[in-house]
């Protein structure tokens, strides 16, 4: 199988003055349809990784390839690009635009993608608040929801431009036992059903341990 | 592959949720921009009617006989004395007319003249009024009154009676209001006019004149240029002053030279007749612009203020916005876009709100002797204040969005979503 995500030699460093080596040498890769998962203690750098395979933190050295192309080097305004149309994005905390409704917020990335009529947009949007069960929830504003439901909105957001590669920054941190179960769930159905590849960041050995694989980062570097 | 639509869609989006910000800003534009019209407007039509005070009573360019003496003494035209420094005392002035030579071919001339607007001929004489016993000194100024209406508003500063009561009465005089007050005069009445040489004539008074200006009104009357020239004795083509209106005016001090040869009088214009009245009114206009400037950029700091605390308050909005694969230009383009929102929208209320305070003023009452037919603040509707205005409001709210937008643009994401 092809990689979607591959590293090359990856190094960051933190700060300017005493500059505090955060990655050392991360060579990795996440293959087409694989529900890979990131786990290390505190400040061992699985965060800083998760958002420089983002492409938003373009501060590192080495290589980045997404679907064997180069991604490192490349402008502002095409790594936005980027993340607009090959990559979905789900946060621990920060969910949706508060301000928009719940629908509207589904289709903000399409409607930037602009390839589709802002009919179809909405069709689809509501097809996957359909999937996700919170198609009631449509046309409520963002900020009246709960957090379960803003997480599975988020879901929809981030699938709405299909995605290559969904990213997730402890996607369930913040849900209670029976709401990350519930995310966990739509997660793998992602991927057995439409062979997305995953890539989290999880605190929860227990969600980790049933994803395809587990890298563990220990002092910046890949121990397994 | 910008999308407007979906950019303007946020911005609305963001302007209508914080209503309240958003009125809050505008009103700070619409108050600036309602002041800078009001001020403009009111201090302009103040300026253009002092102006007006000076500059319709005053020719562009006056032609006359000045009364001097010889610029060539007679020794100069001796031959024996060329090598010498000739002294000479007692110069009298030379003995000379005081009508100026062919002025009916001169006017003629002016008329054709492309840069002149037109010329009226007057007659200056030296006359008294005689009331019983007393006799009072005076100027009667002979004109063409119809002529004389076009190219000066004196029909603005006569009181009673009108330009063509003087035209269609043979013996009319269009009476100072200062010697009608002292002589209890009033339109319909006679007055006994003397000239220096002790021919007595009756004139009948068929209007009052009011400059306002109380050393005029005190002595000067008019009448018609044949009246003048039957007073004093003389023939028709006796015109004593030659006023001149231009096109540009300034050109004036340049046609005056030319003229001055070509016509062999003498002629000052109007920077010489009245030199501080430039210099009043670049000071006035100089104040008018600074309060107004100062007033546009107060307006900006509010928007610049309010511009800053919504990027702040918007700071998971950008993150997010970013990481689901909006750019930073796109991220400016919507904050660039609500200040110009708030720049117009302000910027129209402001120009309707300073409309309508202009209009107040205009309506205020104001009345003074200086000027008889003024009876409000006198307002200046100059389209091209509007215009200023609507271009001060979208450039001010520009320049003060810009910096917070430029702000918004280089945020990093990533910090914004770690740092909580």
């Amino acid at each position: 199988m092809s990689l979607i995500l591959e590293t090359k030699n990856i190094n960051k460093y933190f700060g300017k003055l005493k500059p505090f080596h955060v990655l050392k040498d991360i060579s990795m890769g996440v293959k087409e349809g694989e529900f890979a998962s990131i786990m290390g203690k505190s400040g061992s750098g699985k965060s800083t990784l998760l958002y420089i395979l983002s492409t938003m933190d373009t501060d590192y050295s080495g290589e980045l390839y997404l679907q064997d192309e180069l991604v490192t080097g490349k402008s502002q305004q095409k790594l936005s690009h980027i993340r607009n149309k090959k990559i979905g994005f789900i946060f621990q905390f920060h969910y949706l635009l508060p301000e928009f409704s719940v629908i509207e917020n589904v289709m903000l990335p399409a409607k930037k993608l602009g390839l589709k009529t802002p009919q179809e947009i909405r069709e689809e949007a509501m097809d996957l608040l359909q999937k996700l069960n919170i198609d009631h929830l449509a046309s409520q504003r963002a900020s009246k929801i709960s957090g379960g439901e803003k997480q599975r909105v988020a879901v929809a957001r981030a699938l709405i431009n299909e995605p290559i590669l969904l990213i997730g920054d402890e996607p369930t941190g913040n849900l209670d036992s029976y709401n990350s179960e519930n995310l966990f769930q739509i997660l793998k159905t992602l991927k057995d059903e439409k062979g997305l590849s995953l890539l989290m960041v999880t605190h929860d050995e227990d969600l980790a341990k049933r994803t395809d694989r587990i890298i563990y980062l220990e002092d910046g570097r890949i121990t397994k | 592959m910008r999308s407007w639509k979906v950019i303007l869609e946020i911005a609305r989006t963001h302007l209508f949720t914080k209503l309240k910000s958003t009125v809050t800003a505008s009103i700070g534009v619409t108050f600036g921009i309602a002041a800078y019209i009001t001020l403009v407007s009111f201090m302009t039509g103040l300026n253009s009617m002092l102006d007006n005070l000076i500059l319709n009573q005053v020719p562009h360019i006056h032609l006359f006989n000045e009364i001097k003496p010889s610029e060539k003494q007679p020794i100069a035209l001796y031959n024996d004395y060329e090598d010498a420094l000739p002294i000479i005392h007692s110069i009298k002035p030379k003995q000379n007319q005081r009508k100026i030579h062919n002025a009916l071919p001169i006017l003629n001339d002016l008329e054709k003249n492309e840069k002149v607007l037109g010329a009226t001929p007057q007659i200056q004489a030296q006359i008294f009024y005689l009331s019983g016993n007393i006799e009072l000194g005076g100027n009667l100024t002979g004109v063409d009154i119809m002529k004389e209406s076009k190219l000066s508003n004196i029909q603005d500063y006569i009181t009673q009676g009108t330009v063509l009561d003087l035209r269609n009465t043979e013996n009319g005089i269009l009476l100072g209001s200062g010697i009608a007050e002292k002589l209890s005069l009033t339109a319909g009445r006679k007055v006994l006019v003397s000239t220096a040489r002790g021919d007595r004539f009756h004139l009948k008074v068929v209007g009052i004149y009011q400059s306002g200006l109380a050393e005029i009104d005190d002595i000067q009357s008019f009448a018609n240029l044949k009246t003048v020239q039957r007073i004093l004795g003389e023939a028709e083509n006796y015109i004593t002053d030659i006023n001149i209106k231009l096109n540009d005016i300034t050109h004036a001090p340049a046609l005056a030279k030319v003229m001055e040869k070509k016509y062999n009088v003498s002629a000052v214009d109007i920077n010489e007749i009245n030199a501080q009245f430039e210099t009043g009114t670049n000071v006035r206009n100089l104040i008018t612009y600074a309060v107004s400037i100062t007033l546009l950029i107060v307006a900006g700091f509010g928007i610049y203020n309010i511009q800053n605390m919504l990027i702040y308050e918007k700071m998971n909005d950008i993150a997010i916005l970013k990481a689901i694969g909006f750019s930073g230009s796109d991220v400016q383009l919507i904050f660039l876009s609500q200040a110009a929102f708030i720049g117009i929208s302000g910027g129209i209320l402001g120009l309707i709100l300073g409309l309508g305070l202009s209009n107040l003023i205009d309506n205020v009452p104001f009345e003074t002797d200086a000027l008889p037919t003024i009876t409000t603040y006198p307002v200046n509707y100059n389209p091209a204040n509007y215009v200023i205005g609507i271009f001060f409001a979208l450039l001010s709210t520009f320049i003060a969005a810009y910096f917070p937008s430029k702000r918004a643009k280089n945020i990093d994401p990533v910090q914004i979503i770690r740092g909580n």
